[in-house]
């Protein structure tokens, strides 16, 4: 008795430390995000200029530009894009990068495509896109995810390599579905690299959705952008701009990180 | 080639292994089990002692079907497919899953909404169900991979030194619960051990194997029934299978 007492009493330790470095305060954000419209705002003022238009300016258009609603259909549209090729090139990306992981034979022979595929230039990708298979929006979204896949696979075919045999030995004794040794044996042990997957992935495939809305759409943020490039229009420039990284801000802060949370909570907390 | 054989209910655990070996890096092979035969009766608990490093472990994994690179044949007790409670050297719990889903998870279909209750109370584990392996001590988990083992309600229970690096009073009480859940639903069980009193405190039936190429010297049966075995009978047991096996390297 004396010996469970003793190790429920090192349970409790190791459930107790609760994580504050994952949260920065919000008081702090705010006071950064203050401090940088500040400078923003004392620079406008100081250098009047057509091409620095001051924060209370940008905010105007963003309220003209919503209200129009043509700020949410064109961010809409980039959203869409940004979801769909970021899907298609997680999913095609894993599956590619576990099976170079676990066939060594696979991966020699592929490893060259692979590093040629990482060093086209994001560029060359989306204008041979639009050569090969028109201006339409088959070939933007599989122009980004083209971009995309070499690093998922990268990722994933180290996570694949870093798996623990044992685990799926364990499995194999005890005869697991095929479902079951995806859900509770690959994806946990893969969760960390899909997270870093993710993370990069996202912030490299929206920037990239905008080049290839300027180049061959009639719609989306990088349209617009374009659009308002040649009207010398910087203020609206930086409305969509700054509107569309507010929302990415937002879907990290509200989706990624409770998603990781949640995925690692069984992970011992460091004190 | 190999064989897996699968007899009828409730047949015999019947291993004959005429040869295994490994290839070592620089091209050669090193030949580890040689002609090993035994049998384990029905709902026997045996035990397999052998010096470190004489291929105990290698035998267990052919018995599991994890290395089918080798010569023989191996039978195992159960009606179509052996339903296989192993527990490894080390616990290997899904660290991201509880205590309560590890054991869910090895359940065939059929089993899936069985209570566990009885079973987590018997090995103490009734309060952490809901803990993560991570949130466990050595001892605690290994309770639980017992648990995991059993709820399946295996045709054979197949057991790897399942109490190294514990400290002897954990070990002690964990052989003990051991003994007590597989007594309630007694099954074929094999254990391999280097152990020499652990054999002699849980098994019907110790097979004494030998250094490499490994195969089997001796077995030393015991028919005395647990519950009369105490620190005075077994103290005899040890004489006597000393006096059996003169000469071999065991653990005291």
């Amino acid at each position: 008795m004396g010996l469970a007492s003793a190790e429920s009493d090192r349970m409790q330790r190791g459930r107790a430390p609760a994580d504050r470095s994952k949260l920065t305060s919000p008081i702090m954000i705010a006071l950064s995000f203050a401090v940088l419209l500040a400078a923003w705002h004392f620079a406008a003022v100081t250098w009047p200029s057509r091409s620095l238009p001051g924060p209370v300016l940008v905010f105007q258009t963003f309220l003209r530009e919503t209200a129009s609603g043509d700020l949410p259909y064109h961010l809409g549209m980039t959203l869409w894009r940004v979801a769909a090729s970021f899907v298609l090139a997680m999913v095609i990306g894993s599956v590619i990068g576990v099976f170079l992981g676990s066939f060594r034979r696979a991966d020699q022979f592929f490893n060259p495509w692979l590093i040629l595929f990482l060093n086209i230039p994001a560029l060359v990708v989306i204008v041979l896109a639009y050569i090969w298979f028109g201006l339409n929006e088959v070939a933007a979204i599989g122009a980004v995810a083209v971009n995309k896949i070499p690093n998922v696979i990268v990722t994933m075919r180290e996570g694949t390599r870093a798996l623990d045999p044992r685990y799926a030995e364990m499995a194999a004794v005890y005869r697991f579905g095929p479902l079951d040794r995806l859900r509770h044996i690959l994806l946990p042990q893969l969760q960390p690299y899909i997270a870093a997957a993710s993370r990069s992935g996202i912030a490299l495939i929206w920037k990239i959705v905008l080049v290839v809305e300027l180049l061959g759409r009639s719609n989306g943020v990088g349209f617009e952008i374009n659009l308002f490039f040649q009207l010398f229009d910087v203020a609206a420039i930086l409305a969509y701009a700054l509107a569309f990284v507010a929302v990415m801000l937002f879907i990290e802060l509200l989706l990624v990180q409770p998603l990781e949370r949640s995925s690692t909570r069984w992970r011992r907390r460091a004190a | 080639m190999n064989a897996h054989q699968l007899a009828g209910a409730a047949a015999r655990l019947k291993v004959n292994i005429e040869e295994k070996s490994f290839r070592t890096s620089d091209g050669g092979t090193i030949e580890v089990l040689r002609d090993l035969n035994f049998e384990v009766g029905e709902n026997e608990f045996a035990c397999v002692l052998g010096p470190s490093g004489c291929g105990k472990t290698t035998m267990l994994r052919i018995l599991l079907g994890l290395d089918r690179e080798f010569r023989g044949s191996v039978q195992l007790p159960g009606k179509v497919q052996a339903r296989m409670g192993a527990v490894f050297q080390e616990p290997l719990l899904l660290p991201w899953r509880t205590v309560e889903q590890n054991v869910r998870l090895a359940l065939p279909t059929h089993l899936r909404d069985t209570s566990l209750d009885q079973l987590f109370a018997s090995l103490g584990l009734g309060k952490m169900r809901g803990f993560y392996p991570s949130e466990l001590s050595l001892g605690l988990a290994r309770r639980a991979a017992i648990a995991r083992a059993l709820a399946i309600e295996p045709d054979i229970l197949l057991l790897d030194e399942p109490f190294v690096s514990l400290d002897a009073s954990t070990a002690q009480q964990l052989r003990h619960l051991l003994l007590g859940v597989w007594s309630d639903r007694p099954t074929t069980a094999l254990m391999v051990t280097h152990n020499l009193q652990e054999a002699i405190m849980l098994s019907d039936r110790i097979v004494v194997l030998s250094d490499r190429p490994t195969h089997v010297l001796g077995t030393f049966d015991i028919r005395l029934p647990r519950n009369y075995r105490n620190e005075q009978v077994n103290a005899d047991l040890l004489r006597a299978f000393r006096e059996k096996f003169a000469g071999i390297r065991t653990e005291p």
